[in-house]
């Protein structure tokens, strides 16, 4: 099962990141188990300076900002 | 070429008397938010394009064992280009902090960074003219370059949470972009900050249109002209704990100034506006101690108070 995590300390566009995100894994028919990061140490493991970040399997692929429901279908695909 | 339009908008579409009162009002209102919205654009994009050559991973390693200084000053104009969103104050810091930069030149950083960028630049510029503009632009680089040489000279690293330093930073790979990545980048955040920004503006021009009737034109002369001593201080103690970004804070700024509020005065309230608040001490308190928030703190509250002194003195 692919491993989605949301980094960010609780700010209103990770929210929109994870949603937008869940709705994307749902339409592609990914069957994703998403975690929610609002720890600091724990965002601080994966290097990211701006939040939101959005990390699958272990592998950051977006930080700093929230792309549209297309362009999160293509990072999880790929 | 503004102002063609604007009056074939007035007295054409909307079928208003030339030379009324009205008429004036919203051919100025067409005209001012038109021509700012245009600036917003233009610059706001240009400034994205030099802003995707420097990610906060890049602008560290850039600072990172700097010599003070020098090294504040790189920060404060940094600072102006970074995007900046106080939700990532806190990964931000610890960052700099773990990869080696100096505590002043963090510091230097995160005080330019909300206070002092081209949203700030082009309202200033359009409502009160470039002078106004770049006299806040300079300043406030000015202030952020002086308040964080102070606090590394200080050296109260002590004064940070120890986790801090004993944090494992990942490292993560710049992703280099492509020039049609760079222009996509601009052209998604020019949208974003117009969305963000145009009601602001919006009031701002409407309350520049319509103002003037309504309270008496030297209404906070009396009170916060530059003679009160105490009008500085008192508007820059004011802005601490409020929380907004330049554009919000920009219709407050011109309504004060419109009725008769000192321009250094002014300025001294929005740097403080923007450069402080409540919600971003929280957020730092989650990797300063109590005493550095409170020496941060005092430490710009008087530095933007006498900056504001200097304005008065000299404009």
């Amino acid at each position: 099962m692919m491993k989605i995590e949301i980094l960010g300390m609780g700010c209103q566009k990770c929210s929109t990141l994870l949603e937008t995100t869940k709705q994307a894994a749902e339409e592609l028919g990914i069957n994703a188990e998403f975690v929610k990061v609002e720890n600091i140490k724990e965002i601080m493991k994966y290097g990211v300076m701006s939040t939101p970040a959005l990390v699958v399997d272990g592998v950051v692929k977006v930080s700093g900002k929230v792309p549209n429901k297309e362009e999160i279908k293509a990072l999880l695909n790929s | 070429m503004l102002d063609v339009f604007a009056d074939y908008m007035t007295y054409q579409v909307f079928e208003i008397t030339k030379g009324s009162k009205l008429g004036d009002a919203v051919n100025f209102f067409i005209y001012d938010s038109l021509k700012i919205f245009i600036m917003l654009a233009i610059i706001i994009f240009f400034v994205s394009i030099i802003r995707t050559y420097f990610p906060p991973e890049r602008t560290k390693q850039l600072l990172s064992h700097k010599r003070e200084f020098l090294g504040n000053i790189l920060a404060a104009l940094l600072g102006i280009v970074t995007p900046f969103c106080s939700c990532s104050a806190v990964p931000v810091f610890i960052g700099f902090v773990e990869s080696g930069v100096p505590l002043g030149v963090t510091f230097s950083f995160l005080i330019s960074s909300p206070m002092v960028n081209e949203v700030a630049l082009v309202l200033l510029w359009g409502m009160f003219g470039w002078k106004i503009a770049m006299i806040y632009i300079s300043t406030g680089v000015l202030v952020a370059i002086i308040s964080g040489y102070i606090i590394g000279k200080f050296k109260l690293e002590h004064l940070v949470e120890e986790y801090v330093y004993q944090m494992k930073v990942g490292q993560n790979e710049i992703e280099s972009m492509t020039v049609a990545a760079r222009l996509q980048y601009a052209k998604d955040y020019t949208k974003e900050i117009l969305r963000k920004v145009w009601l602001y503006v919006v009031i701002a021009i409407s309350l520049g249109g319509f103002i003037h009737g309504y309270a008496p034109q030297d209404f906070l002369a009396d009170y916060a002209g530059k003679d009160n001593l105490f009008a500085v201080p008192l508007a820059v103690l004011v802005g601490v704990p409020l929380y907004s970004n330049a554009a919000g804070v920009i219709p407050i700024v011109y309504a004060l100034m419109e009725k008769g509020m000192s321009m250094g005065t002014v300025l001294a309230f929005m740097m403080s506006v923007t450069a402080l608040s409540l919600p971003e001490m929280i957020i730092l308190r989650n990797v300063l101690k109590p005493k550095l928030i409170a020496i941060f703190v005092s430490i710009l509250v008087v530095a933007i108070t006498l900056t504001g002194y200097m304005f008065n003195i000299v404009l």
